[in-house]
């Protein structure tokens, strides 16, 4: 095939383009013409797919997404004045106090998961990393939330084994410790598992880097792996499609990654930072060099000129066209002054990265792209990076949502337990049951220690790391996301998934200073879905104001769907918070005996989308717990003051599965047992499985009781004393008692023989 | 003097700062290698870290223990020096041929990060003159690659010159034979461990602090000698 130039564009006007099969509609390619004035080159046509694909665009979502800028908290709360870099940066940066600045975000690399469990789920954590990165942080932690279809399905032990091992596979290779994440089975999974990976990056507040290439004359470096054939189209074939078993598969749309690359490229891109020789960088994830390119020249002055065919590639017969998009991972392009070249390419030598100049800013308003001499690309790079096209899908409240929520879990509709050996045997069922079992099978795949700064890790309500070893200053994330809730009613349940995670971070001990999400949806083009989303946007913006933690940036998945089956509504929300002297954190192991345990909060009959409904009557219907902002805060407030002050020794959040779920966890961990007294007038049912939102337990040793319950009491938190460290079970005064081995025994290998 | 104790950084290695802070929080100064420079800059001892140094390509450590650095502290160690390989540093030294053996695929196929219960069998190394033998402690084991096997005539003679360092009890993390998790030359001063003494050195981050005892030991020895 000849080569398309822009020349040869202006003398063939009609020529047929294959915008179809790269994922652009009729209307799309209308646009990009009319942008142009011409017919796109070849080059220019796959770069304009890329970068106008729903992955990288945000065509149906940025209307709704707006509101995360509109509702930001106001100047005065502690979010909004740690806010150091907002949304629009490859990740937001908060300040987190002594100089520090942290950055955080969670993304989705669901679909290449699916297809490829083990490269899909590698390549998420390498790209996430990057991302973070390319702010001038080291990164410090990594977070994986994921969703399975059922646990049960032949699939699932296909794909989670995979992904399990490609977290760990790439993870563990870099030197990060994973603390934490979450792991959900839901038939609504089945075909379309959610893999969200998230990354934590520390560095001084004059480290901060920025995506952007201004500075007529400087050079553009490309450096890292070399660029191959893999993850072709992968933002807009594979990211922004409804999978449909009729077409061919799409394997080789997913990258394949070599941690080893990355380990190398993160040392030497912090030896470059130290040195101070970079003006702008952004790292090369989804769309590859078309993004890179377009993106760093439209958030900078001036235009861009690259001559691609300096680009060094691992395939010497890829065509200009895919070597724009390729997404080979493990490359970052850098914009360096040109006295500061030598220096630059003499630490990548260092490192054995290799490095190469391939462009460099010019004055004008172009992205200028060469091969072999030939202008091949001829735009202006906003129209392809930052003014693609925008949607406003229509959206409607389903059909079905209004009988969904008539549907109550009442006492009528799913029988309950009404003796003690009822509570018990359906205490172990949910304690038992894949979402709410131990999760050890797959965390211990994960290296916790690594950097030797894990504070608290899986199984903990937050994972915490120490930032300064001289001064113990830390930080925590926590991330949580309930597809059921957000089902039943997704404004309700995106603010559950805040609630939670603030309150995971705060029952911790840290702070919640900020919020990163990954909104996972159907198919946009659905009505249904669109509503679920508009719904959920509105929902978290509504709630980040109200507890002023401003969203930082994030990711939207959206066409997790097969067929006309979309999955669960599920908004993964990370809430990031900052412990000034991470020994005063509070883990959630009952650990001394004698202790006392306090209910904080308010216990209402509230199991709509409960993990009892699911685990005992497979049953979802009626409304998800209720919100009450101000009592969440209120909840943190009172946690993080009772763990800096040495008031409480352990607490433990409650959520899915209810009280009854979190004592078996926090018995097991600190291995020992509770008593504990059914207060007057609580119905025990309610009592162990109600999931009522803005509640914890806690457990207060007696010299501190009188000093904790004055502060609940003056601060106005219902705080109820339930029972004692104690013994070697767990005993529900006049219902039942259940030893700690039989909790044990019901808790734990649960994943592994399901998976054997 | 402060004793100096090298900790080397491979490309891939990964657990090069811990082992530097655990031998900081022992009393020691710690001093980075690099795997390219021959000079060992007058340590007295050296940690070979975990990691997966040039990604584990090829086998676990072999090509490391072809860089520069490896040179001189093959030639060192043989004329006393203290050498301690942890993981990655372990796999570096038998494919060193400073330690017999060899660190296989951990028989669960799956790469595995638990607190680990050893037992030090023998207290009179450079790195474990600290413990005492037979005692018990727990510090964290994380590899893929940590089954430690052997021709049966090497385990014999390993066993009978009391060259088995530490041993797995309770469970035995990865199949390696008789439950071996770190083992010595026969002067003492060269050891292979692979568990990671290093994260357990402070009581905020570690399961125990019952590692510090590696560190601590060489200190003893160096002064001593």
């Amino acid at each position: 095939m000849s080569l398309d130039t822009v020349k040869n564009a202006e003398q063939t006007p009609d020529a047929a383009q294959p915008w179809a099969e790269l994922g652009l509609k009729e209307d799309e390619y209308a646009r990009i013409r009319e942008i142009l004035g011409r017919r796109p080159t070849g080059a220019e046509l796959a770069m304009y797919s890329v970068m106008w694909s729903e992955h990288c665009s945000y065509k149906s979502s940025k209307v709704h997404l707006k509101q995360f800028g509109e509702k930001k908290p106001a100047a005065g709360t502690p979010g909004a004045d740690a806010m150091l870099v907002g949304i629009g940066e490859n990740a937001g940066v908060v300040d987190v106090g002594q100089g520090y600045a942290v950055t955080f975000k969670v993304e989705s690399h669901n679909h290449p998961s699916y297809i490829e469990p083990y490269q899909g789920a590698a390549t998420g954590i390498g790209g996430i990393v990057r991302d973070i990165l390319a702010m001038g942080a080291r990164p410090v932690a990594v977070m994986d939330p994921l969703r399975f279809g059922a646990a049960d399905h032949p699939d699932t032990r296909r794909v989670l084994p995979g992904i399990v091992a490609g977290i760990g596979g790439y993870g563990n290779c870099l030197g990060l410790p994973n603390i934490g994440g979450e792991v959900v089975f839901d038939s609504c999974y089945q075909g379309n598992p959610l893999v969200n990976a998230l990354c934590v990056g520390v560095m001084k507040h004059e480290d901060i880097h920025l995506a952007q290439a201004s500075g007529a004359g400087n050079k553009v470096i490309l450096y890292g792996a070399r660029t191959g054939g893999d993850g072709i189209g992968g933002v807009s074939v594979l990211a922004s499609e409804t999978f449909d078993d009729t077409k061919p598969a799409k394997r080789p749309a997913v990258q394949v990654g070599d941690p080893f690359q990355e380990k190398l490229l993160i040392e030497c891109t912090l030896e470059i930072f130290g040195e101070k020789l970079v003006k702008g960088i952004q790292d090369l994830g989804g769309a590859g060099l078309s993004c890179a390119t377009s993106e760093l020249a439209s958030a900078g002055s001036g235009g861009m000129r690259i001559e691609l065919d300096t680009v060094p590639l691992r395939d010497h017969t890829l065509s200009p066209e895919e070597i724009l998009m390729s997404e080979s991972q493990e490359r970052m392009c850098a914009i360096v002054e040109p006295d500061k070249v030598d220096r630059f390419l003499e630490i990548c030598e260092k490192w054995d990265v290799i490095a190469t100049v391939i462009g460099e800013v010019t004055d004008g308003e172009r992205l200028e792209i060469f091969w072999h001499g030939e202008l091949v690309v001829d735009v202006p790079p906003r129209t392809v990076a930052h003014e693609g096209p925008t949607y406003q899908r229509p959206y409607a409240r389903p059909s079905w949502q209004d009988a969904l929520q008539a549907d109550a879990p009442t006492g009528e509709r799913l029988a309950r337990p009404t003796t003690g050996g009822g509570l018990k045997a359906d205490l172990l069922k949910v304690a038992g049951s894949p979402n709410q079992a131990s999760k050890s099978w797959i965390t211990d795949q994960y290296d916790r220690y690594v950097l030797g700064n894990t504070v608290l890790a899986s199984g903990e309500d937050s994972g915490m790391i120490r930032i300064d070893d001289e001064t113990n200053l830390g930080v925590s994330v926590a991330t949580d996301g309930n597809g059921r809730y957000a089902k039943l009613d997704p404004y309700t349940g995106a603010q559950l998934a805040l609630a939670e995670a603030y309150r995971n971070v705060a029952a911790g001990g840290a702070k919640p200073l900020a919020v990163s999400d990954c909104l996972n949806f159907g198919s946009p083009e659905d009505p249904d879905v669109m509503w679920q989303f508009a719904e959920a946007t509105r929902g978290l913006a509504d709630a980040c104001l109200a507890l002023g933690t401003p969203v930082t940036g994030g990711n939207v998945s959206l066409y997790n769907q097969t067929g006309e089956v979309a999955i669960h509504p599920t908004p993964v929300v990370a809430v990031l918070g900052v412990i000034d002297d991470v020994t005063r954190r509070t883990p959630v192991a009952f650990a001394e005996e004698g202790q006392l345990l306090y209910l904080l909060g308010d216990t209402a009959d509230e199991l709509g989308g409960s993990a009892w409904s699911q685990v005992v009557h497979d049953h979802l219907g009626g409304l998800p717990p209720k919100v009450d902002l101000e009592r969440e805060r209120l909840l943190g407030d009172i946690l993080i003051a009772a763990s800096r002050d040495g008031m409480i020794d352990a607490a433990h959040d409650l959520s899915d599965g209810g009280l009854g779920q979190a004592l078996v966890e926090s018995c097991l961990k600190g291995g020992h047992g509770a008593r504990i007294i059914v207060p007057e007038g609580m119905d025990p049912f309610v009592l162990l499985f109600s999931e009522s939102a803005g509640r914890a337990v806690v457990a207060v040793p007696r010299s501190e009781e009188l000093r904790f319950n004055d502060m609940c009491t003056a601060r106005g938190l219902p705080a109820t004393r339930i029972g004692v460290v104690d013994g070697e079970s767990l005993d529900v005064q006049g219902q039942f008692t259940v030893s700690l081995a039989e909790l044990k025994d019901a808790h734990t290998g649960v994943i592994e023989a399901l998976l054997a | 003097m402060t004793t100096r104790v090298g900790v080397v950084t491979f490309p891939g290695s990964l657990d090069d700062r811990d082992a530097q802070r655990a031998v900081r929080l022992a009393g020691a100064e710690p001093v980075a290698l690099w795997h390219r420079d021959k000079d060992l800059h007058q340590v007295d001892a050296v940690v070979l870290p975990g990691g997966f140094s040039y990604g584990d390509y090829l086998r676990c450590g072999a090509i490391s223990r072809f860089s520069p650095v490896m040179d001189t502290i093959i030639e060192q160690a043989k004329l006393g020096m203290p050498v301690l390989g942890i993981c990655n540093g372990f796999q570096v030294l038998c494919e060193s041929h400073l330690l017999p053996g060899a660190l296989t695929r951990n028989d669960s196929l799956h790469f595995v990060c638990r607190d680990q219960k050893l037992r030090i069998e023998n207290a009179g190394t450079a790195w474990t003159r600290d413990y005492s033998a037979g005692q018990e402690i727990v510090v964290p084991l994380k590899n893929g690659e940590g089954r430690f096997v052997a021709d049966a005539h090497v385990l014999d003679e390993l066993e009978a010159e009391g060259r088995v360092v530490a041993r797995y009890l309770d469970v035995n993390p990865n199949g390696s034979y008789r439950d071996i998790a770190g083992i010595t030359n026969a002067a003492g001063n060269v050891v292979g461990l692979m568990p990671h003494p290093e994260h357990a050195v402070e009581p905020l981050t570690g399961p125990t602090t019952e590692g510090l005892g590696f560190f601590t030991s060489v200190l003893k020895q160096l002064v001593n000698a």
